[in-house]
């Protein structure tokens, strides 16, 4: 069973909506028995990075999590979810993530050189991909997905499975072993975000 | 290089149940099943629905929130839900029911904080600050009440008033040109989007394919066109408006 972890952050409603159009059975949970007992797990999470970091810490499912992972079980994280697989976020000071992936995340205006692109980035824009992935095993390089961030993750090369243009390639999804994650969100880009929630209920 | 596109939003005016849409905010038409339309509308190539319960702030209803959980569970692409939100409250309840984004008018008017309240605890992402604007002795004026009522705001003031504030994007709907079909107020939108950072959305006043060129080409501040009746009753179609409005240079998603 897929589990959505459930730590208080996010709007699960179409996420889960979304598994179920695609017949994979999902189930939201905030029992870390759930989540020990999953076959995968999603990470999802909206909002600011020190109070979603803080939620998933203080409902202690951050431990059942690194369970799953030691296991080889997939996880994927979405959005903030995503963020917080790396080591550290700069969003309003500095805040460790789960360290899963090797990077940190900035705020894209730190980077971005072109004032006339607006923060946040938000919209859909295509995916580029720079080494294949059985999670875009459906996908096709350009489809557009739905994104809605104001920061990214940097400094994660080697585990950066895609990025969109922004002036500046953004990360737009990684991969390490087991672990994956999109910046952007699958539950909210149409056809081509499904075919990457099916091909992650595959893995 | 930016590969971000422009999007098309068909907006359903909600009352009643029915999707709804009048010329110049009277004279309402009844359209169809807002569900079904929806989902027409998803599979036709539109990046993301507006749902408004137009009469909500009037009349203080709530919106139907059980339509929109059903639009929410067989559409996923972004959706924004407006109408009758007055507090915290009912940003809950919308998103409970898969609302991705929740567009304040009147409420953020009545309560200037709702804007931060609701930003800090959903984020700016999810705060959409919708705007009624109409002229008044050259200046921009914003109207509260689905424009019924003046506020005395002068638009401009009032869109960076509500960035600094948390707002994630705006919408801007000119009362001069809705439902006139004439084309988009060029000149509010390049006065407004032209002092923010954060997307605007045009919205009032297309009425063929060509107002959509004009104002992607014109307004470089507007990353979307909002629009109901073209759409609701089949003078364009979406994927024809963005296959034209690609063939013009405008990047879109096809």
């Amino acid at each position: 069973m897929l589990i959505i972890i459930d730590y208080g952050v996010g709007n699960l409603f179409s996420l889960s909506s979304s598994l179920k159009s695609l017949g994979v059975e999902s189930k939201i949970s905030d029992k870390k028995a759930d989540i020990l007992h999953a076959d995968r797990v999603i990470l999802p999470g909206v909002g600011a990075f020190e109070d979603a970091a803080r939620k998933l810490r203080a409902s202690g499912l951050d431990v059942p999590l690194y369970e799953v992972v030691n296991d080889g079980k997939p996880l994927l994280g979405i959005c903030l979810g995503m963020q917080m697989l790396f080591d550290k976020s700069f969003e309003y000071g500095e805040h460790a993530g789960l360290g899963l992936i090797p990077g940190t995340v900035r705020a894209i205006e730190h980077d971005l050189q072109s004032v006339s692109l607006k923060i946040p980035h938000m919209g859909w824009n295509a995916l580029r991909f720079t080494k294949p992935s059985p999670l875009f095993k459906y996908n096709k390089d350009s489809d557009y997905v739905y994104f809605v961030h104001s920061y990214y993750a940097r400094d994660c090369a080697e585990d950066t499975l895609a990025y969109a243009d922004y002036g500046i390639p953004l990360t737009a999804a990684v991969g390490k072993k087991n672990v994956f994650g999109t910046q952007f969100h699958p539950e909210k880009s149409g056809t081509a975000g499904l075919k990457i929630l099916k091909a992650f209920s595959e893995l | 290089m930016n590969s971000l596109t422009k999007r098309i939003i068909p907006c359903l005016d909600v009352r009643d149940g029915r999707v709804v849409k009048g010329i110049n905010f009277s004279g309402i038409r009844d359209v169809e099943s807002p569900v079904e339309l929806a989902k027409f509308y998803n599979e036709s190539g539109a990046d993301e629905l507006v749902f408004y319960d137009i009469t909500a702030s009037f009349e203080e209803r709530k919106l139907f929130t059980d339509i929109l959980r059903q639009a929410a569970s067989e559409i996923f692409i972004p959706l924004t839900v407006g109408g009758g939100i007055n507090g915290v409250d009912d940003f809950d309840r919308v998103l409970k029911c898969g609302a991705d984004k929740v567009s304040v008018n009147s409420g953020a008017i009545k309560a200037p904080g709702l804007i931060a309240e609701a930003a800090q605890k959903y984020g700016n992402q999810c705060v959409v600050l919708s705007m009624d604007v109409k002229r008044e002795n050259g200046r921009f004026m914003v109207y509260a009440k689905g424009g019924r009522v003046p506020t005395g705001l002068d638009a401009v003031e009032w869109a960076v008033f509500g960035e600094r504030h948390g707002a994630g994007e705006l919408v801007v709907n000119s009362i001069d040109t809705d439902g006139v079909k004439d084309g988009f107020d060029i000149e509010m939108l390049t006065a407004i989007s032209s002092r923010v950072t954060i997307p605007v959305i045009a919205s009032g006043g297309a009425g063929c394919i060509r107002h959509f060129v004009d104002l992607f080409n014109a307004v470089p501040g507007v990353d979307a066109g909002l629009a109901a009746s073209i759409f609701h009753f089949k003078e364009v179609s979406i994927d024809g408006l963005k296959r034209e409005l690609k063939n013009n240079g405008i990047n879109m998603r096809i």
